[in-house]
C-alpha cells in the first residue's frame, strides 16, 4: 500500500506503537531486577500486537496478547519469583565494558546487515493487489482466511506441532521433577 | 508500512541480540532470545500483507515452538537453579576452554 492513501490516525497510530515497543525494548535490556525486565518485555507485546492489528492480522493480534504477553511471560514471571531472583542489588547482572563494547559493535554490524536485507529487491510478481489481505478479512473474518491454509496446506506441520508439545510437555515434567525423591524412580 | 515494518523489526532484533550478549542473567537472556523470536514475528506478519496470508500461519508455527521452548528452558533453569543456586551464567562454566 503506498503511503498516499494512509490516513494520517493509521500512520501517527503506526509510528507511535512501534516507537513504544523500541522504548520497552531498550528498557527492557537496560533494567537490573527481572521482574521489571519482563513486565517492560510485555510491554513490548502488548505494542507488537497493536502493531499485528494495524497490519490486517487481527486475530494474530489477539494470539499475540494471549499466548505471548499472557501465558508465556506469567511462566517467565513465575519462575523468577519461584527461584526468588527479584532483588537487583544482590545480582551483579550485566557483563564488563569490555562486553558490552564488543556487544554493541556486534549490534551495529547485525543493524546493518539486517538493513541492508530489508533493502533488497523483493520480486514484484508475487506481491498480490493492495489491501488483499484486508478485504479478505473483511469478507470472511479474522479467522477463516487463516485457519483455510492451515488445516489444508499446511495440515502436516500442525500435527507435527502437537507432537512437538507433548513432547515439551514430558520434556519440561522430567526435568522440573525432583531426583532422589520417593517417588523419582 | 512495509519498509516502517522492517526497521522496526530490525531494530527488534537487534536490541534482542545485545541483550543476549550483556546480560548474564539465565532468565533474562532467554527472555531476549523471545523478543528476537517477537520480531521475526513482526517481519512475517508484515510481509503476509503484501504477499498473502501464508506468513500469518507461519507466525502461528513460531509461537508454538516459542511456547514449548519456554517450557522447556524453564525447567531447565528451575533444575540448574537447583543444582548451583544461581542462574548467573559466569558462573556456570563446567564446558568453559
Amino acid at each position: 500500500m503506498s503511503h498516499g492513501e494512509l490516513p494520517l490516525f493509521y500512520v501517527f497510530h503506526f509510528y507511535l506503537f512501534g516507537i513504544i515497543a523500541i522504548a520497552s525494548a531498550v528498557a527492557f535490556v537496560t533494567r537490573k531486577s527481572p521482574v521489571a525486565a519482563a513486565l517492560w518485555l510485555v510491554n513490548t507485546m502488548f505494542s507488537l500486537a497493536a502493531l499485528y492489528v494495524l497490519l490486517d492480522a487481527h486475530f494474530i493480534g489477539v494470539i499475540q496478547v494471549l499466548v505471548y504477553a499472557g501465558a508465556i511471560m506469567v511462566v517467565f514471571l513465575f519462575v523468577i519469583m519461584l527461584l526468588n531472583l527479584g532483588h537487583a542489588s544482590d545480582i551483579a547482572d550485566a557483563r564488563g565494558i569490555g562486553w558490552k563494547l564488543a556487544a554493541g559493535l556486534v549490534g551495529l554490524a547485525l543493524l546493518a546487515q539486517v538493513f541492508a536485507l530489508t533493502r533488497a529487491r523483493v520480486p514484484e510478481a508475487l506481491a498480490l493487489p493492495d489491501g488483499t489481505v484486508a478485504e479478505q478479512v473483511a469478507a470472511r473474518g479474522a479467522i477463516a482466511p487463516i485457519a483455510g491454509p492451515l488445516f489444508n496446506e499446511y495440515l502436516l506441520a500442525f500435527e507435527v506441532t502437537s507432537v512437538l508439545l507433548l513432547a515439551a510437555v514430558v520434556g519440561a515434567v522430567v526435568l522440573g521433577k525432583r531426583r532422589g525423591s520417593a517417588d523419582a524412580r | 508500512m512495509l519498509a516502517e515494518s522492517l526497521f522496526f523489526s530490525a531494530v527488534l532484533f537487534t536490541i534482542g541480540v545485545v541483550g543476549v550478549l550483556t546480560r548474564r542473567n539465565a532468565i533474562i537472556v532467554f527472555m531476549c532470545v523471545e523478543l528476537m523470536l517477537n520480531a521475526v514475528n513482526l517481519t512475517f506478519v508484515a510481509f503476509a500483507r503484501v504477499y498473502g496470508v501464508a506468513g500469518q500461519v507461519f507466525v502461528f508455527f513460531v509461537m508454538t515452538v516459542a511456547a514449548a521452548e519456554a517450557a522447556v528452558g524453564l525447567a531447565i533453569i528451575i533444575a540448574l537453579f537447583r543444582h548451583r543456586q544461581t542462574v548467573n551464567l559466569s558462573n556456570i562454566n563446567l564446558l568453559k576452554g
